[in-house]
């Protein structure tokens, strides 16, 4: 996909204007945070089970090789196949093979972050295949044509209207009539759709939350049912997982499961976690013909041992751009990637680069609310900062931004001049104060704050010129 | 309450920050007087800048260690350094040890300096006791926990608690007082738009509250905040926690003005 990260100014200026998207954003806020806050407050465990989940995924990435290894012997045992893919291009090519190998027409697919990373539909498209993806929200975005705002809810920058209006232009063999205003009239709709397309699948690709090192299982976790049709059905199941899904034991699932759920949606569990392991067996009454997992690195391994690797942790549930107020207020595609919110700032920069999307880490005031929320306790602000350190020393910044601070940092490092500067900014903020007490516009980089505010005028002369003047008193 | 069993009254070194400097000397007096009244010898080290805060933040880490080695030079004597703020506190009690390699001997100095260094509200509670300031206010506040101050050093119930033995103080929460104002330092001015919308909210839920006045304990947050409402004509009065506590909050509130416009 386009990526327009470098744009994130002007793309937020637009999503702050867009009243139909700002009406939709609301849900973010109403629907995700109290959810959580009530599913946290109900386990008494909730905050040892985020240490366990942290434990649990550093020692996975200290032995990332060993596990993934063991992994590989596992489904190769339950008659699966593994492809390690380095690069999107590499994992792109994988999916193809399988599927023109087996004359595949149609393609459905379950909700999977990294086939938006490597653009796998459009790539399908141009290989004559025809995706089709059937987790609602997805389904929806790609009628329109869009990408996902949210790693969970891929549609939450849509209201409901929008959706009937898409759905009455493409479902023409409906009744234009029809009554679509209750959200699950939609969903039965697109559910109808969906059914017939289930069944005539060739391939179906879902990614995948977990993998188990032990058994050789792929686990994904999901509400609608989709995803176990997707890859029930067809005659292979493509799992598109990246590196950094693994985890060793059915019982360290148990962990991260608990966690999941109720960081993202508030639930307990969600309402389908479904595990596979291999295609169909002997006496099978269902299940794919065939079982491969496709292993994406694409750039993760070489965040190991970095500022960075913390955010291998990552289990894609959103309760950082849930919680984040960046991202309440423009919402996810003026990110101009795959990731939005505060695990977008960190990961995007690494994957397309810090030059791109330099503005992720950046727009961002480091309240801290994403850490406070995150299961698997990333530092994500202290990466945040990491990105703003290497733009630093890589000199990326605006000239301006360099040349100010290193002035201010000139002053600020001697006590005599640094009380000269205060007492003249005072004096000439005064002025411009004229008495009201504030400054309704301001020049130069100043301009940015009276924009939308005023500048309050300061009360007097600096308080270490009032304290000298009193002898400390 | 003194260290190591001294008779003397412990020593504060008041870390001013440079907001409270430059805008509201009014807040330096308020904590000066606070610490005094808990039993305390306050100091105020002359050779004091900034925390060093914009740089460290801006990823420019040679000058964050360069002014954070400035302040535990002038600091470190001192019992307790303590600040008006949350987010300049925060930044000295968590983040300098970040700005050091093990092996360097600062980095030992950072971890003493933040051990001993408090936010104000919290120091008077946490540290020395204090369960009442004897102030009186009357009117109606409503209180925005600052980002740096809840989440790096837990201030949340201390100022609640100060708050509720001020006479004649009726204490109204806004909805999500927890969540950030848009302030961010440089944020606010390298996006505005951005930072002017979640402000926007922020007020919302100010003025929502009916409270007549809005406290915080961090000048980056109140200025942002009272700007915005200035902006939006609403009548509230804007001032930080630490004058209430200390019953100096009969002058201009922040951005307000002599004339009262």
């Amino acid at each position: 996909m386009q990526v327009t990260s470098p744009a994130f100014k002007e793309n937020a200026a637009k999503a702050l204007a867009d009243v139909t998207l700002q009406k939709a954003l609301k849900n973010v806020e109403t629907g995700f945070i109290a959810k959580r806050a009530a599913a946290a407050a109900a386990l008494p465990e909730f905050e040892a089970l985020r240490d366990a989940a942290r434990d649990l995924k550093n020692h996975v990435l200290a032995h990332l090789d060993l596990y993934l290894e063991a992994y590989e012997k596992k489904v190769v045992a339950a008659g699966g196949h593994v492809h390690w893919a380095e690069s999107a291009e590499d994992a792109r090519r994988i999916v193809t093979d399988i599927c023109k190998r087996l004359g595949a027409r149609t393609v459905t697919k379950g909700k999977s972050m990294i086939t938006e990373e490597i653009a796998l539909n459009d790539h399908l498209e141009r290989e004559g295949l025809i995706p089709v993806e059937t987790d609602l929200g997805e389904y929806i975005i790609q009628l329109r044509g869009e990408h996902p705002s949210h790693i969970v809810a891929p549609a939450v920058h849509l209201t409901k209207e929008q959706v009937a209006g898409d759905f009455r232009r493409v479902h023409t063999h409906l009744d234009a009539a029809r009554d679509l205003t209750e959200p699950v009239t939609l969903l039965s709709e697109a559910r109808a759709v969906l059914r017939e397309k289930f069944l005539v699948a060739d391939v179906g690709i879902t990614g995948a939350n977990f993998l188990i090192a032990e058994t050789g299982t792929s686990i994904i976790v999901t509400n609608e049912g989709n995803g176990d049709l997707t890859q029930t059905l067809p005659k292979a199941h493509i799992v598109m997982a990246s590196l950094e899904k693994i985890v060793p034991t059915l019982e360290d699932v148990d962990t991260l499961l608990r966690v999941l759920a109720r960081s993202a949606t508030g639930q307990e569990m969600s309402v389908y976690t479904t595990f596979s392991t291999g295609p169909r067996r002997e006496g099978d009454p269902d299940g794919p013909g065939e079982y491969h997992v496709v292993l994406l690195d694409n750039g993760r391994s070489a965040m190991l041992g970095t500022e960075f690797e913390e955010m291998l942790r990552c289990i894609r549930c959103g309760a950082c751009m849930n919680h984040c107020p960046v991202f309440q207020a423009v919402g996810g595609h003026a990110y101009g990637w795959v990731y939005p919110g505060p695990m977008g700032a960190v990961l995007t920069p690494t994957l397309i680069g810090v030059d791109k999307a330099g503005h992720l880490p950046n727009a961002s005031t480091f309240c801290g609310r994403c850490e406070s929320v995150c299961p698997m306790r990333i530092p994500l602000p202290k990466m945040m900062r990491a990105w703003r350190n290497r733009e630093w020393e890589r000199a990326l910044n605006p000239a301006t931004l360099r040349s100010g601070l290193g002035l201010w940092a000139f002053v600020a490092a001697r006590p005599g001049l640094y009380r000269l500067a205060a007492r003249v900014s005072s004096m000439a903020l005064r002025l411009l104060g004229r008495g009201r007490g504030r400054i309704a516009s301001l020049p130069f980089f100043a301009a940015g704050w009276t924009k939308m505010r005023d500048m309050p005028a300061p009360e007097g002369a600096t308080f270490m010129d009032q304290w000298k003047a009193r002898a400390g008193r | 309450m003194s260290p190591a069993g001294s008779a003397r009254p412990p020593r504060v070194a008041l870390f001013v920050t440079c907001l409270v400097d430059l805008f509201r000397p009014t807040v330096g007096f308020a904590a000066v007087k606070l610490i005094e009244e808990a039993g305390c010898e306050v100091v105020v080290p002359t050779a004091q800048t900034c925390c060093g805060q914009p740089a460290f933040n801006s990823g420019d880490r040679k000058d964050a260690a360069m002014l954070a080695k400035k302040v535990i030079e002038t600091f470190e004597g001192y019992d307790y350094l303590v600040a008006p703020s949350g987010s300049c506190a925060g930044h000295i009690a968590t983040h300098y040890v970040e700005l050091f390699d093990d092996a360097d001997p600062w980095k030992a100095r950072a971890e003493r300096l933040a051990a001993k260094s408090h936010e104000l509200v919290s120091f008077l509670v946490d540290v020395l006791g204090v369960t009442t300031t004897g102030a009186r206010f009357a009117g109606t506040v409503t209180y925005h926990d600052s980002c740096s101050g809840l989440r790096e050093l837990g201030v949340r119930d201390q100022p609640r608690k100060l708050l509720s033995a001020v006479d004649g103080l009726t204490l109204t929460e806004m909805k999500d007082p927890d969540v950030c104002c848009g302030f961010g330092g440089a944020f606010a001015v390298k996006y505005p738009d951005l930072s002017g919308a979640i402000v926007d909210k922020k007020t919302t839920n100010v003025v929502d509250s009916a409270a007549a006045t809005l406290l915080a304990g961090d000048m980056g947050c109140l200025m942002n905040m009272a700007g915005r409402l200035s902006r939006k004509g609403a009548k509230i009065e804007v001032r930080h926690v630490a004058e209430v506590l200390a019953g100096m909050a009969d002058g201009p509130a922040i951005g307000a003005g002599k004339k009262g416009a």
